[in-house]
């Protein structure tokens, strides 16, 4: 089993990544530049956080064009496991790999906080050691988080079990409170339709330890180490 | 020869930065103003080798592929052949 850490330009959630699943997953995982167009050697890829090429344009709109994504797109499309994270999911919504759009927070401001969201579905990859309705309390850092979509993909994502988190209030309740953004039906990730593409804005490489103020995160992590153990055992 | 790409939010799409704008547009007392739209405005410059047919359909893909996300943002192009 192999994990593979994407750095692009501005990429900073990098190292965090790759502590976790070396430490906390006990796996053995790469850096890969950006500029890498193989990644056959690889199990699955995380993108992680940061500011791709500084956020010009749009948030992840340049890393999209990266060499390294026709990779990830070739990656997903055999059914290997795709993770972006924060920035992560901007470039993959960006790429096509995810529907839908994240845009500046509806207040505009930067937000850094711990939140809550509710695992809305554990027949995923990344949430097989979550509860049904489980909420984490997992660090936000954006100002592009503000998840929309047309009323037809929301449709598709609804009727899919697509949508993995949403924000919600410390007892899972869902409101407009509770949503840190403004993102559409308090969407907080989302996964493809094959499911094994999964972006999210919270940081649950952030939620890995106590000392951190939250462990919250590792479950995600744990789910997918087994999930590409069983693909790797052929199960 | 030069390109104009507007990039602007589709109608339908919420624009908080225009919301704001329009707020201190309004504090300096244009209570007339009624919304004000943030959009992009690039310049794109091609060498004389580029016929003006070609010239459009290029930034056409452009703008399409790279300077608008098509999920959130219209966009129009105009060539200028001088």
């Amino acid at each position: 089993m192999k994990f593979g850490v994407i750095v692009f330009p501005g990429s900073n959630c990098d190292h965090d990544a790759y502590h976790v699943v070396s430490k906390h997953i006990g796996q053995p995982v790469d850096f890969v530049w950006h500029k890498e167009t193989d990644l056959s050697g690889y199990d699955a890829i995380l993108i992680p956080g940061g500011f791709s090429y500084g956020d010009y344009l749009r948030a992840g709109a340049l890393a999209s064009f990266s060499p390294v994504m026709n990779a990830v797109k070739n990656f997903a499309a055999d059914g290997k496991f795709v993770f972006g994270i924060c920035n992560g999911f901007q470039i993959l919504c960006e790429t096509g790999l995810l529907p839908g759009a994240l845009m500046r927070n509806a207040d505009l401001h930067f937000v850094c906080r711990h939140v809550n969201i509710r695992t809305e579905n554990t027949a995923t990859p990344f949430t097989s050691e979550l509860e049904p309705g489980s909420v984490l309390s997992i660090p936000i850092a954006h100002a592009e988080g503000n998840y929309v979509c047309d009323d037809e993909t929301m449709n598709t994502l609804e009727e899919n079990g697509q949508i993995v988190f949403r924000y919600c209030d410390e007892s899972g309740e869902l409101s407009s409170d509770a949503n840190p953004n403004g993102a559409l039906s308090n969407i907080a990730g989302i996964c493809n339709l094959d499911r094994n593409v999964l972006g999210m804005m919270p940081h649950p490489e952030r939620a890995c330890e106590e000392l951190l103020g939250s462990n919250d995160g590792r479950d995600i992590f744990r789910s997918l180490a087994k999930a590409v153990s069983m693909a790797g055992a052929g199960v | 020869m030069k390109a104009k790409v507007y990039v602007t939010l589709k109608s339908s799409v919420l624009d908080p930065q225009g919301k704001a704008i329009q707020h201190s547009v309004e504090l300096l007392g244009y209570k007339q103003i009624i919304d004000v739209r943030q959009g992009k405005y690039f310049e794109i410059s091609m060498n004389q080798s580029m016929t003006s047919e070609e010239a459009e359909q290029a930034v056409e893909k452009i703008a399409r592929d790279v300077l608008a996300n098509p999920v959130i943002e219209d966009y129009r192009v105009e060539i200028d052949n001088v």
